[in-house]
């Protein structure tokens, strides 16, 4: 799209956008262009020869266990953080929504985790959850019975990062669901009181259907930075451990690269990562023009 | 409220006061945690009324960790993507919403399709071009065989090889991260909005395209640059992955990065209120960013997604 008046002018246009393309061919199309070629090359442990193999690095990781494990703990843990941190969110903000004379006040509590790194949110939790000191741990110990130890036992590494990372989503999703809430028109609500339904079946039959598109944009963008920006949080507490139960695909990516040094395999998870990015953003889009008709 | 109900009401205040402590608890516990002596820290469970020893461990931890460095870079990197971000994508937009040229759609393309290729996708090769930014150009420049051609044009041997690396350096935590597409939607859409009559205005008063942006679209912009200010700040200051993977040198990383030393480890001795107190210290400045920036930060938050 373009302004009907515009300015007519040689070289500043290029002049201008110039940055941008620069930045973006330097450090995102190039690097992206060498991942794509690098996953179709195998090369010795000392990195001086390089063979072109086809699809053997793709073949290899889908052949691998570890790989196809930390695929499934990826989804375990992304559906894990976006139910938690959603359902919460939603929570929070409809209470929020009802208790209309502190709005500001309560905004002003609840916003202030997302500015938290995701890295010092792991720290926090890590604390909280450590098996000696951790007083939440403790409480989880005395009210489960359970024996809780997230450093030797992979279930509980797991239900740890969900929490640290949840955590910190909470008040993004609350923001998002806030907002979305008071564009809802009043009169839809009174109109439903008067007519006799329940503050619940108010809930249910009005602003949730309304909501909607928030949920589901939200959904997305839960799964997006439980599958990225969460490496902060895995690198503090877990490093991938125990025994590889909290190795997510980006952990996995770095650990094999940057670790390992097994490029032809880190490339090709990575170029398996970018479709998978693109696929999402691709979904997102196509629901975005559904969102314009929905609202009209 | 649309009518009157005093017991789901109460029942209201409390679920948000109890999700209030909830979302507020790891911060409060971490705050008195950095109050005590190890020896009562490592109490399990650890009291919960405040210490004294909150100056102390703060200074200890303060020297140990070389918080001051680190805050410092942290807070440089922070200030250079958000003013990087911000010049970059509002120039970038300007010339996508307000020129005609040739290859205007393919920039705009360009520009869009970076939102699909986040760094932790492309981890290992962006490194590579880090440690040698004209390593692209050199790879070019191999793959055309210039040098062979350079030598049979001169007669000499010939050989070119480029060499910058910004691994350790602020350049390099800054200038890879302060290409976005999600600035320059932000900015193209809010240019769409702007009266046409603004422009045919200025034109016809004979101002040049660069008068017209100082002069009209920048004041305009003033709320959603100081949106994207709040955003970007936090965004920059709480990069994990990039500045881990460029810099060695402790001197040269940031603070989020440098509390994992701080983290006692399991034949340590259980530290955690230097820990926990340098933690609440380096979350501090993007929080008071948030917090002070609200009003601007919600909106930009929810512009920006659109």
């Amino acid at each position: 799209m373009i302004k009907r008046s515009f300015f007519k002018s040689r070289y500043l246009p290029y002049f201008l956008i110039l940055p941008q393309v620069i930045v973006t061919l330097t450090f995102f199309y190039w690097p992206a262009f060498q991942g794509l070629m690098q996953s179709f090359l195998l090369s010795d442990p000392f990195g001086r020869q390089s063979k072109f193999v086809w699809f053997y690095n793709y073949i290899e990781l889908f052949s691998d266990p570890l790989y196809l494990k930390s695929i499934l703990i990826t989804f375990v843990f992304s559906l894990s953080v976006a139910i938690v941190s959603l359902s919460l969110g939603l929570f929070i903000a409809t209470m929020a929504n009802r208790a209309l004379r502190a709005t500001a006040l309560v905004r002003t509590l609840l916003i202030w985790p997302y500015a938290v790194a995701p890295a010092i949110s792991g720290i926090l939790w890590l604390f909280l959850l450590h098996p000696s000191y951790g007083i939440v741990a403790l409480g989880i110990k005395n009210v489960f019975g359970m024996n809780w130890n997230p450093v030797l036992n992979g279930t509980d590494a797991m239900v740890m990062i969900t929490m640290a990372s949840a955590w910190k989503q909470i008040s993004y999703n609350f923001v998002f669901f806030m907002a979305g809430m008071q564009a809802i028109p009043k009169s839809l609500i009174e109109a439903a009181a008067i007519d006799g339904a329940s503050p619940l079946r108010r809930f249910w039959s009005i602003t949730f259907p309304l909501l909607s598109p928030t949920f589901f944009f939200l959904s997305v963008m839960n799964i997006i930075y439980s599958f990225f920006e969460t490496f902060g949080v895995i690198h503090t507490v877990t490093q991938g451990g125990p025994g590889g139960s909290t190795n997510i695909l980006v952990y996995k990516v770095y650990q094999d690269g940057f670790v390992g040094l097994n490029m032809g395999s880190s490339s090709a998870q990575s170029v398996i990562l970018m479709s998978l990015i693109i696929l999402i953003t691709v979904i997102q889009f196509r629901f975005v023009e559904k969102k314009v008709q929905y609202t009209g | 409220m649309v009518e009157k109900t005093p017991i789901l009401d109460f029942f209201t205040y409390i679920f948000l006061i109890t999700g209030i402590l909830i979302v507020g608890f790891p911060i409060i516990y971490s705050l008195i945690a950095a109050t005590q002596t190890l020896e009562d820290v490592s109490r399990v469970p650890m009291p919960l009324v405040p210490g004294d020893q909150f100056f102390v461990n703060m200074k200890q931890a303060w020297s140990r960790g070389d918080l001051g460095t680190q805050i410092m870079n942290s807070f440089l990197m922070a200030t250079g993507i958000t003013v990087g971000k911000i010049a970059v994508s509002i120039l970038g937009a300007f010339s996508i919403v307000y020129f005609d040229y040739r290859f205007r759609a393919v920039a705009f393309a360009s520009v869009f399709c970076t939102l699909m290729l986040p760094v932790e996708v492309r981890i290992m090769p962006t490194y590579e071009v880090a440690a040698n930014v004209l390593g692209p150009v050199q790879s070019i420049w191999e793959f055309c065989h210039l040098n062979d051609i350079v030598s049979w044009f001169t007669g000499n041997d010939f050989e070119i090889s480029l060499n910058w690396s910004l691994l350790d350096s602020y350049t390099g935590l800054i200038l890879p991260l302060v290409a976005s597409a999600t600035c320059t939607f932000l900015f193209r859409q809010f240019f769409l909005t702007v009266p046409e009559e603004l422009c045919e205005a200025a034109k016809m008063d004979g101002a040049s395209p660069m008068t017209f942006f100082r002069k009209i679209l920048l004041p305009l912009s003033r709320t959603n640059i100081a949106a994207l200010v709040v955003i970007e700040f936090v965004y920059g200051y709480n990069q994990y992955l990039w500045p881990l993977l460029i810099t060695t040198n402790p001197k040269m990383t940031t603070a989020v990065i440098g509390l994992q030393n701080l983290i006692p480890q399991a034949d340590d001795l259980p530290e955690w209120n230097l820990a926990l107190g340098a933690a609440v210290l380096v979350m501090l400045p993007p929080v008071l960013v948030v917090l002070f920036m609200q009003r601007w930060f919600v909106k930009g938050l929810i512009e920006r997604e659109k």
